[in-house]
């Protein structure tokens, strides 16, 4: 595994606009081939983290560095995000399409691959997560695990280099979670996955940390 | 996503290039709302139905969303026929109703009913998607068209988290009757709506964002301009400018 970090974020703080502070002097790092678990409360900031990974907020101080560039302004984090997948806790949020292959089609069109390519990656990302045949589905009609599962093909069709995971099992049922589980293993190289579940953690991660009062502890 | 009932299916409209069904829908509601002749409104009339049953839609689905149309159209029925000048007819409680009245009322009830059958013959065939990318290359300008889809994309947000909001409100054992627990209530409602619909909408946009959206929708099933769209194009055009001049071309 290489050594450089992909993610690094140093001495970060942040507060939400209403003054409460969720991050002071927040350092953390993320490698190539590191697969993290991030447990904590219901708003200690696990999500947030995510967020100012990839600019979706901004800092009150400290950097951050990613695949070894500071990032500062939109435009940084631009280049972030299209290499960054990040997986939202709802996936509601994510799919706004009206069929599955127009969604997992929105990225790679974004990053402006030509069309026929953009074919055959919907194709291809449907089938590497097991969703062969769902082209045409109309979203709204898929059940919660299915559209979890859309919303990664989602990302996957962007070929990320590194995925942020927000509650990826959440409200889903066993089979679903075990689906999610397989594909994130066999499939995925460099993550970090947000989580109650802390048995999903320990089969899919290989380091958990503990977010509490804005630090990040070793489990 | 709304539901698009009529948007998914085997219809001749339903693969036809966008483009050709948005000026034909153009074309035809300008002479259809403008023109007073009965001969010309008929024939549009004709022309809106003839393409409903050629779509193949589901014709229950097709009459409950003319009866929300009409429902607009009935307040026009309560206040018109009493406000419009002339000599009354007959007269209800001492209001004269008059002949230009219901005229009028007549009119915009079958205008507003042929564009809207003509409409949902022909635009509601479309996906969202495929309108959005006809208006793109029809030149209309970019910001009206992201207006549009957004509008569109909000709407269904607001929709969807008024009816988690009144679930939630229902099961707790609530039933609106006229009092102000009720008010209140309601109020509470809006006020929620107002701001988890603007939450959600910024967590989409976040997500989007997140994909590279950059400002432009780029278009991945993309239509193609056929033959069998260019004669369509043409039959339904020159009827359309047949209206047109039946209302504008004679009696000059």
């Amino acid at each position: 595994m290489g050594t450089w970090p992909v993610i690094e974020l140093k001495n970060v703080s942040f507060s939400y606009p209403n003054g409460l502070e969720v991050f002071k002097d927040l350092s953390f790092e993320l490698h190539r081939g590191d697969r993290i678990g991030i447990v904590g409360h219901n708003g200690s900031g696990k999500t947030t983290l995510l967020h100012l990974i990839v600019g979706l907020i901004k800092p009150k101080a400290g950097e951050i560095i990613v695949f070894g560039k500071k990032r500062k302004d939109e435009k940084d984090f631009r280049e972030v995000r299209k290499r960054v997948g990040l997986l939202f806790q709802d996936p509601e949020d994510q799919l706004f399409c009206p069929t599955v292959a127009e969604d997992v089609a929105f990225g790679p069109l974004n990053l402006k691959i030509p069309k026929e390519e953009v074919h055959r990656i919907v194709e291809q990302t449907l089938e590497e997560i097991g969703l062969s045949g769902f082209e045409d589905r109309v979203t709204y009609n898929l059940s919660g695990g299915e559209k979890k599962l859309v919303s990664l093909a989602t990302l996957f069709a962007m070929s990320p280099d590194v995925l942020l995971l927000d509650e990826p099992t959440a409200g889903l049922d066993e089979k679903a979670t075990e689906k999610i589980e397989a594909i994130l293993t066999e499939k995925a190289n460099t993550y970090i996955v947000v989580s109650h579940h802390r048995d999903v953690l320990k089969r899919i991660t290989n380091r958990i940390l503990r977010m509490e009062n804005g630090r990040l502890r070793e489990v | 996503m709304i539901a698009e009932p009529f948007a998914h299916g085997n219809g001749i409209f339903h693969t036809m290039d966008p483009r050709v069904k948005i000026l034909v829908t153009l074309g035809f509601s300008i002479v259809v709302a403008i023109t007073g002749k009965p001969l010309v409104l008929g024939m549009g009339t004709a022309f809106a139905v003839f393409l409903v049953l050629l779509a193949r839609l589901n014709l229950r689905h097709v009459l409950t969303r003319l009866l929300i149309v009409n429902t607009f159209v009935a307040f026009l029925w309560l206040f018109l026929p009493f406000t419009s000048p002339g000599p009354p007819l007959f007269s209800i409680f001492g209001l004269g109703i008059t002949r230009s009245g219901i005229e009028t009322c007549i009119l915009i009830t079958i205008k507003s009913n042929t564009i809207i059958l003509a409409s949902i013959a022909l635009l509601s065939t479309s996906t969202i998607f495929g309108l959005v990318h006809g208006l793109h290359h029809l030149k209309v300008p970019n910001k009206l068209v992201h207006l549009f889809f957004f509008s569109f994309r909000y709407i269904h947000v607001i929709h969807m988290e008024y009816h988690k909001i009144i679930n939630a409100m229902k099961a707790r054992g609530f039933e609106p009757s006229t009092n102000l627990h009720t008010y209140k209530a309601y109020a509470y409602l809006l006020g929620t709506l107002f701001l988890k619909s603007s939450e959600r909408s910024k967590r989409i946009y976040q997500a989007m964002v997140c994909r590279g959206f950059e400002g432009t929708f780029w278009v991945f099933q993309h239509f193609t301009f056929r033959k069998r769209d260019l004669l369509a194009l043409i039959f339904m055009g020159i009827y359309v400018f047949f209206l047109a001049f039946l209302q504008w071309g004679l009696g000059r």
